[in-house]
């Protein structure tokens, strides 16, 4: 039998004022094994723990009951305060009874009822708990970052910094991301590559980080502190180490007439290519849906003009096989190709362009040498409409798009539109919206200079139709302050289209047993309070596959899960929860329901031998669980059919003891 | 049929391709037909059945068979295919032990019946064209397959061979309407009263026999929880009528998902209670919550049960279980 104490909290008067503390007191005094029960103002406060340690002594307990707050307030309080006088800390449970009782209820008499009946549940389980010890696990000291563009390069920047390994895996042949295909960055207006690419270069000299470009992850096992991971590099069929970035092949290379990606698609590049003139590694890279020698094995120039040997026509896939401590995916987004707007015309207009064409038609380095020409004439255009909201803050119903608002497309469009204005006076132009958003360090102040100072017209109000006539894009929209239909003839359309997460996010969600949203955005441990952590220990969400995000914010959370990677690195060992699942193999099938339902894959199936009847040994399949990977949410309790899987802490018994004490009327 | 399945199973012992059978021999009576072993072509020429009373799903004693080792030939109707499907997903047997041979099934008498018929002293069963001809110790009676055939049966779901490694007789088809569950919608269709009132003139018949767990191919636990003392449900004594029926309800939700509707525990019930319900019922609700699924289609496939998804139907939802 358990020598129990019971603790009711006053809370100030936020329990007592509801609960008849007292009485929830004396009522629970009566129950079995209950040997002291008493109140207290406040007992989370040093005295409040001082006269829980004192009954500990004076009555040799061998539980506690505290009722007073969420367990998620004040467990590890009261734990800790037990475990000072020698009782093992998982022998105190919470009745929480201001959560679920004072503030929810305003009838003294029933609320003091209630407070009783979840006192007597918590102690019905203190009947059955069991000192546990938490187990420990090593942790390799190097993190993974998944991604190559500004979240994932500051990420690894601060991981190296504090002095740990890091390994960033990025599927195109280059770091840098989205990033590097901008022009220029709000609310400042300096040039993005002046400011990434110094990055770039200080994760390519880091002897610490390593760069796997062209690669990715092809599977992930293990759990926090001892993943282990296979990445795939890709046949780039250049001889990484050989290859001096001189680009001489992609100078000679014959085939030119491969859309280039890193301009969307607006100009052409040739068959071996280098993305861009500050590309970290600065490797080249064959695309083999386009290299003649690839296809018809004749040609082999670049072969031919590289002094360095570095070309490869037979290099194959490989697997590297790479031990972490920590991941972060940082995967970042793409525009939502608005192909579904047939009212917009996009697939058929070329000079309906989205915004991130559009960055690429005023950079410098982008197809056009910086100066602003149409698509489709190369003229100057001399009317300009941007369209707000393409496939962001849609109906659910509606499939061409996304719910969310992706954020950043009102203070990019006002970029825009301010950066045509100052460069070329003798445009007009037009922004339609649904409303203007920008919050944030003076981002309103630089939208009202792009209305104020530099005269763009802003109407409030969507755009309904876009048609070619004569070399014009006629716009048709409504002006909802004025109640009138507009008819604009433009020279060009630009739409700002919702940002969406990458396409390889939910593989590899999967592969990481993390969690994602309907939107295929990476879900937070908490909303508020662990932003960049996944619900998956050891596993961590860094830039826009979290959610929408501007670069100052992305940067802030590439820093702050860096933050949290350095802080699980720098310990040796990890201590487990120890209220985890466990498999009495006695009873275990082999069913592997349990293995089905686990979100974190802690759960592993292996052949064992047992003792049959008659001296025989019978081989069996069965379940065990492991310990550091287990978050002890129980859903293989409940689907195991013969009741194998049990979770410490909250066996079976424990709550039907529970539902059991508070049935007992 | 039987020489047939008899010849493959002596030629398959005799060539070594198989070590044991797995058929049915003559029980108790001469219209008991029980699962049997056998362990030389001796044995299956001389004690070997299959008729019309051959009703038993052989599935369920593969996983037995399937601990002891060597080559286990089992035939197989087409029902029992789903259970054996269901008893591959979750490893209780092992493929590469068992050749399955399937046989063709048109439906199998029900004893009973013919007794309430008045036919007295059965000694054996054959059917043709649609009819059943009864020998029994007086002499041979026909009566009309319909009206003798088990109910289970009537509504037979499919008549398709989810697996074999050879057959005896057609592949066959699913049944695609079976009505079986006509009887869940009438019960659906009463007031929480009178469906109470139902099952509690059914359920307070159980003794506590256990036959509709033994016999069930979804029961193959280790040890199963009204056998263990910890679980807290085993060998409770009923307080009160309500807990009588929780024995039921509790295997009920055990099987949920996993049951493939073989009609194996009305069928054993020795106080013809239609425990069958209960677990149509469920198969009814995951049909309708998450999609058509039927338990032991496809082993690989993923049980609704046993997977989340975001868009899974909340409880109390419109269509939901609590509606």
């Amino acid at each position: 039998m358990q020598r129990i104490g019971v603790f009711i909290c006053h809370c100030g008067t936020n329990i007592a004022a509801t609960v008849d503390v007292k009485a929830v007191a004396e009522a629970l005094s009566h129950e079995p094994g209950v040997v002291f029960s008493t109140d207290y103002q406040y007992m989370c406060s040093e005295s409040g723990q001082m006269i829980m340690r004192e009954a500990i002594r004076e009555h040799k307990l061998s539980g506690v009951v505290v009722c007073s707050c969420s367990p998620r307030m004040h467990e590890a309080t009261f734990r800790k305060a037990a475990e000072k006088e020698g009782l093992n800390p998982y022998m105190v449970e919470i009745a929480n009874i201001r959560e679920q009782v004072s503030w929810i209820h305003k009838d003294m008499k029933e609320a003091t009822e209630k407070a009783i009946i979840l006192g007597r549940a918590a102690i019905a389980k203190v009947h059955l708990n069991k000192p546990l010890k938490a187990g420990e696990s090593p942790v390799t000291k190097r993190a993974l970052v998944i991604g190559g563009g500004i979240a994932g390069i500051q990420t690894a920047l601060d991981i190296a910094e504090a002095g740990f390994e890091v390994d960033i895996v990025e599927k195109e042949p280059t770091i840098g991301g989205k990033m590097a295909q901008i022009d220029k960055t709000f609310p400042t207006l300096d040039c993005a590559a002046c400011i990434l690419t110094p990055k770039m270069v200080d994760v390519a000299q880091n002897e610490k980080i390593k760069i796997f470009s062209y690669s990715e992850v092809e599977s992930v096992k293990g759990f926090v502190g001892n993943f282990k991971v296979a990445i795939r590099k890709k046949a780039r069929y250049v001889d990484e180490d050989k290859c001096t970035g001189c680009g001489l092949c992609t100078e000679k290379c014959p085939q030119k007439k491969v859309p280039n990606a890193f301009n969307m698609n607006l100009d052409t590049r040739r068959a071996v290519y280098i993305p861009f003139a500050q590309a970290v590694p600065k490797v080249a890279t064959i695309d083999a849906d386009y290299c003649t020698m690839m296809k018809t094995g004749k040609c082999g120039i670049c072969s031919k003009v590289c002094t360095a040997g570095a070309i490869d026509y037979k290099q194959t896939d490989v697997i590297v096989e790479r031990e972490y401590g920590a991941i972060v995916a940082a995967t970042g987004f793409n525009p939502l190709k608005p192909d579904k707007y047939n009212e917009l015309g996009y697939a058929t207009c070329q000079d309906v362009v989205t915004s991130l064409e559009f960055e690429r038609l005023m950079n410098a380095a982008g197809p056009t040498a910086g100066t602003l020409l149409r698509p489709s004439d190369r003229t100057h255009p001399h009317t300009l409409v941007f369209v707000q909201c393409v496939g962001s803050r849609c109906d659910v119903e509606n499939e061409k798009g996304k719910s969310y608002c992706s954020k950043i497309c009102c203070m990019y469009t006002a970029k825009h539109a301010m950066l045509v204005r100052e460069k070329y006076p003798d445009t007009e132009v037009y922004v339609f919206y649904i409303d203007v958003r920008t919050p944030g360090k003076n981002f309103d102040e630089f939208y009202r200079r792009a209305v104020e100072q530099y005269g763009v017209h802003y109407i409030k109000g969507q755009v309904g139709k876009v048609v070619e006539e004569n070399g014009k894009l006629k716009v048709q929209a409504s002006d909802l302050l004025s109640g009138e239909q507009l008819h604009i003839d433009a020279d060009m359309v630009v739409l700002a289209t919702a940002v969406e997460p990458d396409k390889s996010a939910r593989s590899i969600a999967t592969m990481l047993t993390a969690s994602m949203d309907t939107n295929d955005f990476f879900t937070e441990a908490h909303a508020k309070l662990r932003p960049v952590e996944s619900p998956t220990a050891g596993i961590f969400l860094s830039g826009v596959c979290q959610g929408p995000k501007d670069i100052p914010e992305t940067v802030s959370q590439a820093s702050a899960a860096a933050a949290k990677v350095i802080g699980l690195l720098a310990k040796d060992k990890l201590t487990c929860n120890p209220c985890v699942a466990n498999s009495d193999e006695m009873l275990c099938n082999g069913c592997s329901s349990c293995e089905k339902v686990c979100p974190y894959g802690a759960i592993t199936y292996s052949d064992k031998e047992f003792r049959g009847p008659n001296r025989t040994t019978l081989i069996r399949r069965v379940a065990s669980v492991n310990e550091a990977v287990c978050q002890g949410c129980g859903a293989c309790t409940v689907a195991c059919p013969s009741g194998a899987m049990d979770l410490k802490g909250f066996s079976n018994r424990q709550i039907m003891a529970e539902v059991d004490a508070i049935c007992k009327m | 049929m039987q020489e047939m399945m008899q010849k493959r199973a002596v030629e398959l012992l005799e060539n070594g391709t198989v070590d044991r059978v797995l058929g049915w021999s003559v029980g108790d009576f001469p219209y008991d037909m029980t699962p049997a072993v056998f362990r030389s072509a001796a044995e299956v020429k001389d004690r070997f059945v299959y008729n019309d009373f051959c009703a038993a799903n052989l599935s369920k004693y593969l996983v037995k068979e399937c601990r002891a080792g060597g080559k286990i030939l089992v035939f197989l109707k087409p029902c029992d295919t789903y259970s054996f499907n269901q008893l591959m997903a979750e490893h209780r047997i092992k493929r590469e032990m068992i050749h399955v041979i399937g046989i063709e099934c048109f439906g199998k008498a029900d004893v009973d019946k013919l007794k309430d018929m008045g036919i007295e002293g059965i000694t054996g069963i054959s059917m043709k064209d649609g009819s059943y001809t009864v020998s029994t110790v007086y002499g041979d009676t026909t009566v009309k397959a319909a009206d003798a055939m088990a109910e289970r049966c009537l509504s037979c779901k499919s008549k398709k061979h989810m697996v074999y490694d050879e057959l005896i007789g057609a592949e066959g088809e699913v049944v695609e309407d079976c009505n079986r569950f006509d009887m869940v919608e009438k019960l659906e269709a009463m007031t929480p009263d009178e469906r109470y009132e139902f099952w509690r003139g059914e359920l307070s018949r159980c003794i506590r026999c256990n036959a509709c767990r033994n016999v069930c191919p979804a029961c193959t636990c280790e040890k199963c929880i009204f056998d263990n003392p910890n679980s807290g449900v085993s060998q409770k004594a009923a307080v009160n009528s309500f807990e009588e029926n929780m024995f039921h309800i509790i295997r009920a939700f055990h099987v949920a998902g996993r049951c493939t509707d073989c009609g194996e525990c009305s069928r054993v019930c020795p106080q013809s209670i239609p425990l069958h319900l209960l677990n149509r019922k469920f198969i009814k609700d995951v049909n309708t919550f998450y999609g058509e699924y039927q338990a032991g289609e496809d082993p690989a496939a993923k049980p609704p049960l046993g997977k989340y998804e975001k868009n899974d139907i909340e409880p109390g939802e419109a269509g939901g279980a609590n509606a």
